[in-house]
């Protein structure tokens, strides 16, 4: 038997040629009349078409919040009208902008959650760090604590948050009434509500909306950088916060984009803090959260299909909420996968 | 030239820290933001809730400020003996044996199928993820007052609560199909629920994806070459070593939406208590009594489930 012949070498592959191969034709035969492909094959078209299922799913109800967007009242009633609205109308958008104030309300909104976000990205990285790859005395009880922020609900602190936060203190406990240090240098409390500070505050302790899950998504990933990197950097005279700044952070670099993707887009579609430390209607700060409360009756005006204009007119204040969300999340997804599959969260 | 030098006994040095205990002051530094917000901001607050569940924040005119009257467990006595609280209580917890189970087993097999390469994987990954950034406060919060809406005689329909659902597959059919299997009526019911719940369920499950395909991910693909070669089929292979090697992360998840489906504002319980009770100290009491118990349910599930969790030894 000859040598096989080389048709083609190229930097990664190599074409052979085999001088008893089967026939191109025979193969393409064989191939088809096997059960094995055809298995394969409807398996694949099964698989396809769930997916293309579950996705419209998750996809449907953004078609419909965006058709009834345009839709004018008669056609919101009209049972005709099917996802293509007859009267295109941008009233609701007009409405929503002008009365409303959405811009005000998306600048103020990125502002609080691109502050929010950044510190909480950085500090969970951080305490992260700590936790995975140091032994101090306490380790294990204080990610304890982090687990228990975790679970002990935000609303069962809502009453206790605001009276802390409407006069703001360190580590003043109410119920035991004395003075914290704030009050002792200054003399007074300053009220915190209707300031971003409350937000800020609990970000920088890592205590904000699901900084938990956060911290322990970090402690995961770092537990999977190997010891050796920081051990030669160490070696190197490299002293542990340079080793932290120039090695781990731009090795983390996907990780921290999901910390960051998560912590961003769930501080803009923030509800409860928002309503919380936000109280003065007055001269009020406008937020995403009020571009769907207390829709004007001018704008709804008299008419039998009130109640569900008014919610389509919520749902178009839902499809501007997350509109710039998605534009983020479209250029940020391909992190998303690769930082959680770095993570290897493993018990 | 005989000159008694006064030598001054040398002052003890201190040892210098060695390289363990240098590292340790740096793991302080580390966490100290957290430390440091847990013992002046986030205990007080616990402490402060829990004294506000024992007790009532009065104002007192005469040194304008409010003060706490002592109230003792009436807040607790008066929550248990509210019957419509009792009643949201155990629909929640029934919300929540009806959930759990229906996201696992719904997130790992997206995750499974999401793990292999198939056509448009990079577009379905995308859009499954969708649900992780967007189902929570506000959208839940819009998608929750929908469900008063009527959709069938609006033409618009929001995919909020059954209307998505029930126009993909029929409840009737699913109800008959069951029904003709002559099993209990309760599972019928529960399948029937899952069916109209899909929507939900499918934006609940966002982030138990994304961990099942990180476990996924880690699990060596040596194993699964080992199993081809010892002519293992699929379905072998998915039981014998996709699922032992899954279970931590099974355990993780089903913590993970134990606590989301408790805490999450469209929870039947914390809507309830956040919009119905106008009392801030009984709504607190409420939500003590809550969480108590869904840590109660913690604490018995991590300790059954946690015997059947296989931990691959590594090395």
């Amino acid at each position: 038997m000859d040598s096989p012949k080389i048709r083609k070498e190229t930097k990664n592959k190599i074409y052979v040629d085999y001088a008893d191969k089967t026939p191109y034709w025979q193969r393409v035969k064989n191939k088809f009349t096997s059960s094995y492909t055809w298995v394969k094959i409807l398996i694949g078209i099964f698989r396809f078409v769930l997916m293309l299922g579950v996705s419209y799913v998750i996809l449907y109800p953004f078609f419909t919040k965006i058709a009834g967007s345009f839709m004018s009242r008669t056609d919101v009633i009209d049972s005709t009208v099917n996802l293509i609205p007859k009267h295109f109308t941008l009233e609701i958008y007009q409405y929503l902008i002008e009365e409303k104030h959405y811009f005000s309300a998306l600048l103020n909104t990125t502002l609080l959650s691109l502050s929010c976000a950044l510190i909480q990205t950085f500090i969970c990285c951080m305490i992260g760090y700590g936790f995975a790859k140091f032994k101090f005395k306490g380790n294990k009880v204080l990610f304890i604590a982090v687990v228990v922020t975790m679970i002990i609900p935000h609303n069962t602190l809502k009453l206790s948050l605001l009276q802390h936060f409407s006069g703001f203190d360190i580590g003043r406990v109410l119920s035991w009434d004395y003075k914290g240090i704030i009050e002792l240098i200054m003399g007074s409390r300053p009220q915190l509500t209707n300031t971003f500070w409350p937000l800020i505050i609990l970000s920088i302790s890592g205590l904000a909306f699901k900084n938990g899950l956060y911290i322990f998504m970090m402690r995961q990933f770092f537990k999977g950088v190997p010891d050796e990197l920081e051990e030669s950097a160490y070696v190197d005279g490299s002293g542990v916060f340079r080793t932290f700044f120039q090695i781990i952070i731009p090795l983390s670099v996907p990780m921290l984009i999901t910390i960051f993707l998560f912590s961003f887009s769930w501080q803009w579609t923030d509800n409860f803090y928002t309503t919380l430390f936000f109280t003065d209607t007055a001269g009020k700060m406008t937020l995403m959260p009020d571009l769907f409360k207390n829709i004007s009756d001018e704008f709804l005006t008299d008419y039998s299909g009130r109640v569900i204009y008014e919610n389509v007119v919520k749902n178009t204040a839902g499809i501007m909420i997350i509109a710039p969300l998605i534009i983020i999340y479209l250029f940020c997804q391909k992190y998303l996968v690769q930082g959680i599959e770095r993570s290897g969260i493993v018990g | 030239m005989d000159k008694s030098v006064n030598v001054k006994p040398k002052r003890k040095l201190l040892r210098p820290a060695t390289l363990n205990e240098r590292k340790a002051r740096a793991g302080y530094v580390f966490v100290l933001p957290f430390i440091l917000g847990l013992i002046l901001i986030y205990i007080p607050v616990i402490i402060d809730s829990i004294w506000f569940s024992f007790n009532s924040l009065v104002w007192d005119a005469s040194v304008m400020d409010y003060v706490l009257v002592p109230k003792g467990l009436e807040y607790y006595q008066t929550a248990m003996s509210t019957s419509t609280f009792v009643e949201y209580l155990l629909s929640g917890l029934q919300q929540l044996i009806f959930e759990v189970p229906a996201i696992i087993i719904f997130s790992l097999f997206i995750a499974v199928v999401l793990n292999q390469k198939m056509l448009g994987r990079a577009v379905f990954r995308a859009i499954f993820f969708i649900p992780v950034i967007i189902a929570t406060g506000l959208m839940e919060s819009i998608n929750a007052s929908d469900v008063f809406s009527d959709s069938t005689e609006s033409g618009i329909d929001d995919g909020s609560g059954s209307s998505g659902a029930s126009e993909i597959i029929s409840v009737m059919d699913v109800e008959r199909l069951f029904g003709s299997m002559k099993i209990g009526q309760d599972l019928v019911v529960y399948v029937v629920d899952l069916v109209n719940n899909v929507y939900d369920i499918i934006n609940y499950s966002g982030v138990q994806m994304l961990i099942f395909l990180a476990g996924l991910q880690s699990i060596s693909p040596a194993i699964y070459e080992a199993c081809q070669i010892e002519g293992a089929t699929a379905w072998e292979t998915f039981w014998k070593v996709t699922f032992p090697m899954i279970s931590p992360m099974i355990l993780v998840n089903a913590i993970y939406t134990i606590i989301d489906s408790f805490t999450k504002n469209s929870n039947i319980t914390m809507s309830y208590i956040s919009s119905n009770v106008t009392d801030m100290h009984l709504a607190t009491a409420m939500s003590w009594i809550y969480f108590a118990i869904v840590m109660l349910i913690i604490a018995v599930f991590v300790g059954i489930a946690s015997s059947f969790i296989f931990y691959q030894r590594r090395d």
